[in-house]
């Protein structure tokens, strides 16, 4: 039953062949059963998630049901479930239950999908390996000597070691796609403001956007046609109407314009991560795609750019948790200063204490124009870039990391190395482009990501022509060994 | 040396929004601990802030108000700082580009001139929650209803001189707002907060002495003393040769002093820059123009329309225009007798006085318009004397119906009758024949004085009810 | 730009957070890398460039003024870590 998909599930659950209790008991088996192998969960409360799934069957029986009704997703720890610890991989949130859900949430349980637990995370979703974590790293099912990509790498272990069918997941600069691209899953990051992001707990404000994660765009479309639309609750969500994701699926891709930016073909690429990635443009191609090169001049600054706006971001963002209304409060503070210093040295680890860090200097009085003002100056002209090229093309692809999933602790100490991880999507973000990855080969038996970019708003573009691709391909069908 | 004081003035003004500015809390004054703090207010994880339209609204008809620039887009900034009554850790604000641009504001002084004070800006803000000070085992109480409710923070360019004008200048905002709706005003409720930035310079230059900002000065009366004690404080620094330092100072009522506070805190550095979680706010001319067209007639206008259309003095005018329903009573007091000026008279020094002895506000005045100028009819057309109207107006204050009811139940209507006046002034004159006699030896230029006397005593006997100017006429007809 | 130890310890007071003496050194030398990576984009022209604050060219929506929210004082002091009366305690604050 963990080899269905979402869209088997639905159809199984519809088609009364299976019950949601019978699918949800057999995911929650196989997490109690595997995941101390990966560390994909942070919390799991089977006897919530039981319940979920018997008012799911009863709704059903009551001829209530909706699209996902009974099919179990597991939720990245960054969004909020009322009565459900939401951690945010960090021990300031350690003991954080909120009584509210996040937008996605609420949605996603509307939609009839039943909650099986929180996955695991980079600390505030700051890092691209999940070594953060305030529980530990996440392992990457193909090699649990290799990481699984961050920031929502519980997400994408999860979903690749078949424990739970989908997963919401968030990127602020390439937190689904780049594990996505490492566990050799499909995930999509939408149009910054078409995903609300209320309750979703924020990194940086004006990057992050939350996504599906699945194991095919065609179950990235159910989940995104369950999340998408306008939330009055959060000023930056758009009010633009949405589609349904699935409706344009099979349209075929004669005709279709794809940019190559030569800028992400270049030095830093591995070579046989390129050739995957060639392979899959050939594949597009034979679908009836015309591949076009294009140019994206910004390019080489959009790790500096990035890691300027979202520590900047972060560093105020972050400034809430002070050990006064919730999270953790230090033992015995002498007085207000201690309260605060030491509550947030204790809470906080060595990564998300360097972005904020780096973040309120960023802003400080004397650099402010020098760094955060400049950034904002250089987004511009990185989204200038992007809106140029879709004068010619109607989507733009390339690899979505540079490599496939490295060895755990090969770049722990190394933050600028691991920044540099993120150097193919970092600047969808920054534009507030829909992106997605979506499984295009094996490297060495790990997995490697193609990256498609779409026009503001055409996630449709994007999950059709990632369905085409695989339509014609296995690469989304493949599983790591030994999971079953 | 002789020193000049250059104040400017920060008020932070609560808008009478119902919710919050960024949420949709309750911001009634005065609920228990917390019971009014929600999710966002509380800075949970993952909430958001969405604009409120009224504050908006409220903000622009202030701008208007004072012909001030309107920001056509406006942006909303992140001030961080770190304090328990701000659970952000920032509190959303406006820095570089405000809703309200340059302005200028007219007051009226005591001696009945006029002065403009310029407006620097006034942006929207959200106000912070409140420390209580109270021992919890040594530990302080936060409460957060405050947090999040709307403010206006309203800065004067350095144009203030001195704490008359700094008092006048608040009176004006005050009657302003109230006459737009956009704040109850009420000090004492902390709706209007007041921040002094306050110099010295050598009297006749214009150079900037190193200023001191006292915080948070809450009624008139505070401001007043702590202007005058902060400028005594400095002149003597300046005096001994000493220098002013720049710093946030608190201004202790109860020893009537201006103390440091913070001194020992680290510089803040309040890194503002653009709120992520906000959009630019952009208002139209179509907005402006309906926000425009809603106005009410405003206290300087109606003050300028007093003093033009009913003769007033600028004095008068400005008293009785100060809020909008003390001018309405006046305007409707006028209507009702037909004589704005003794109406003016009558408002300003019976009902106020009583009103000020009794601590009521206009609104809660047991004698309407109506019947104010219903007793004010009464001395035109010669029913009672002023003296006796007093008098009427005392039992019209404690309820006892109206002029005409009062007069006709205790019988005080003027004695006009010349047959019941003739038999008046004849005893009168038979009962002082020695001042009458003086009287026939004066001239002309004393009889005008003497013969006040006579007519005092036709009152005394008429207990104050006959007409004065009868009796006037009798009397000099018959002491020939 | 180099930052120095002290500049670090100032910064980090303004962040509130407690960096410990044998850690500032460490702390120190990874953002100075950082710093020096970011550095590349002081090269950029960008004196005609308008700063971009947000990648939507959407302006602020206005929400009608009404009470939507109830009182959940409950709910939230549930999950304090110190309130009384209604109350969150903090260590005394002076003004």
């Amino acid at each position: 039953m963990h080899d269905y998909s979402v869209a088997e599930l639905a159809q199984g659950l519809r088609e009364g062949r299976f019950s949601s209790v019978e699918v949800t008991r057999a995911h929650l088996q196989r997490i109690a059963a595997l995941d101390e192998r990966f560390n994909s969960f942070i919390s799991v409360d089977e006897s919530a998630a039981l319940a979920e799934a018997e008012q799911a069957d009863a709704r059903r029986a009551a001829g209530e049901a909706s699209a996902l009704t009974g099919v179990p997703i597991a939720h990245k720890d960054i969004f909020c479930t009322r009565g459900l610890r939401t951690s945010c991989g960090s021990k300031m949130l350690d003991n954080f239950v909120p009584p509210y859900d996040a937008t996605v949430v609420s949605r996603l349980r509307e939609a009839g999908a039943v909650t099986l637990g929180k996955t695991n995370m980079d600390e505030f979703a700051m890092g691209s390996s999940n070594e953060t974590s305030y529980y530990g790293a996440v392992r990457n099912p193909w090699d649990t000597d290799a990481v699984p990509g961050g920031s929502s790498g519980g997400s994408a272990a999860a979903v690749a070691a078949r424990l739970a069918p989908a997963a919401t997941g968030t990127d602020t600069g390439g937190s689904i796609r780049q594990p996505a691209a490492c566990c050799g899953i499909t995930g999509i990051k939408p149009t910054y403001g078409r995903v609300s992001r209320l309750g979703m707990v924020a990194f940086a404000s004006s990057l992050d956007q939350g996504g599906p994660m699945a194991r095919s765009a065609e179950d990235c479309a159910l989940l995104l046609n369950a999340m998408a639309g306008h939330d009055p609750l959060d000023s930056t969500s758009s009010t633009r109407d949405t589609q349904d994701y699935t409706a344009q699926l099979e349209r075929d891709l004669s005709g279709l314009r794809i940019g190559l930016p030569t800028q992400y073909f270049g030095e830093g690429l591995s070579a046989a991560t390129a050739a995957c990635v060639q392979d899959a443009l050939r594949e597009l191609q034979a679908r009836g795609a015309t591949l076009v090169d294009v140019s994206l001049p910004h390019s080489e600054l959009t790790v500096p750019t990035y890691y300027i706006i979202a520590p900047a971001e972060a560093s105020t963002n972050l400034s809430r948790y002070d050990g006064v209304r919730y999270g953790h409060r230090c033992e015995d503070p002498q007085d207000l200063l201690d309260l605060y210093t030491r509550t947030r040295e204790e809470g906080f680890g060595d990564e998300v204490k360097r972005r904020i860090l780096v973040g309120t200097y960023a802003l400080s009085a004397g650099y402010y124009d020098a760094y955060y003002k400049k950034a904002q100056q250089v987004r511009r002209l990185i989204r200038q870039d992007f809106l140029d090229c879709f004068e010619q093309v109607d989507i733009i692809a390339g690899p979505t990391t540079p490599g496939p999933a490295f060895a755990l602790g090969a770049k722990s100490d190394d933050p600028v190395s691991m920044y540099l991880e993120d150097v193919y999507t970092l600047a969808v973000n920054l534009a507030g482009l829909p992106a997605m990855s979506v499984p295009a080969g094996l490297v060495e038996g790990m997995p490697v990501g193609l990256q498609l970019i779409g026009q503001h708003f055409d996630e449709a573009r994007l999950l059709n022509v990632a369905h085409q691709f695989q339509q014609a391909t296995d690469w989304h069908l493949r599983a790591p060994g030994g999971i079953d | 040396m002789a020193w000049e004081s250059v104040i400017g003035l920060e008020v932070h003004l609560q808008l009478a929004t119902v919710s919050k500015i960024f949420s949709g809390a309750p911001t009634t004054f005065g609920a228990a601990p917390n019971t009014q703090a929600c999710a966002v207010d509380l800075a949970m994880p993952g909430m958001l802030p969405v604009l409120n339209a009224e504050a908006v609204r409220c903000a622009v008809k202030f701008g208007l108000g004072i012909g001030a620039q309107i920001g056509h887009r406006s942006v909303f900034d992140r001030k961080n700082y770190f304090y328990p009554d701000l659970p952000k850790g920032y509190q959303i604000s406006q820095f570089e580009a405000p809703i309200v641009g340059r302005g200028e504001f007219e007051i009226a002084l005591e001696d009945g001139s006029t002065r403009s004070i310029g407006i620097t800006r006034a942006h929207l803000e959200e106000d912070a929650g409140k420390s209580l000070h109270e021992d919890y085992h040594g530990c302080s109480g936060i409460d957060l209803n405050r947090a999040g409710t709307p403010l206006l923070e309203i800065v004067t360019d350095p144009d203030i001189r001195n704490a008359q004008e700094a008092v006048a200048y608040l009176k004006a905002l005050h009657s302003l707002v109230t006459y737009l709706g956009i704040s109850d005003g009420d000090m004492s409720q902390g709706s209007m907060r007041c921040d002094i930035n306050i110099s010295l310079r050598p009297a006749g230059t214009d150079t900037l002495g190193t200023r001191a900002e006292i915080k948070n000065v809450n009624s008139f009366r505070f401001v007043e003393k702590a202007i005058a004690c902060e400028i005594e404080r400095q002149s003597d620094i300046l005096e001994d040769g000493g220098e002013v330092v720049q710093e946030t100072r608190l201004y202790d009522a109860e020893r009537d002093e201006t103390r440091s506070m913070r001194s020992k805190e680290v510089a803040n550095d309040y890194r503002y820059f653009p709120e992520p979680d906000l959009l630019p706010v952009v208002i139209d001319d179509d907005y402006i123009e309906a926000v425009r067209a809603s106005l009410p007639e405003l206290p300087v206008e109606k003050r300028h329309r007093f003093a033009a259309q009913y003769g007033l003095s600028t004095y008068d005018a400005g008293v009785l225009s100060d809020s909008r329903e003390l001018a309405d009573y006046f305007e409707a007091v006028a209507a009702a007798c037909g004589d704005a000026k003794m109406a003016a008279n009558w408002v300003q020094v019976e009902l106020l006085g009583q009103l000020n002895r009794s601590e009521l506000g206009i609104a809660d005045s047991p004698v309407s318009a109506a019947d104010l100028g219903g007793l004010i009819a009464r001395i035109l057309d010669n029913s009672i004397s002023g003296k006796i109207a007093k008098q009427v107006f005392e039992h019209m204050w404690q309820g006892q119906g109206s002029a005409d009811e009062i007069i006709e139940a205790q019988g005080l209507k003027q004695v006009s009758d010349s047959g019941a006046l003739e038999a008046m002034v004849d005893q009168v004159i038979a009962d002082n024949g020695a001042q009458v006699e003086q009287y026939l030896a004066a001239d002309e230029g004393k009889r005008k004085k003497l013969i006040g006397f006579f007519v005092g005593q036709v009152m005394k006997v008429s207990k104050g009810q006959a007409n004065p100017k009868m009796v006037n006429e009798l009397l000099a007809k018959k002491l020939t | 730009m180099a930052i120095d130890q002290h500049e670090i310890e100032k910064i980090a007071q303004l962040a509130r957070i407690r960096i410990a003496d044998d850690q500032i050194g460490e702390v120190t030398a990874r953002i100075a890398e950082i710093l020096g990576m970011v550095d590349r984009l002081q090269a950029v022209d960008t004196a005609a460039v308008e700063p971009m604050a947000n990648p939507l060219d959407d302006t602020q929506r206005l929400r009608p003024d009404a009470v939507t929210e109830e009182n959940r004082r409950e709910d939230f002091q549930a999950i304090a870590p110190a309130v009384e009366d209604g109350l969150y305690l903090v260590p005394r604050v002076i003004d």
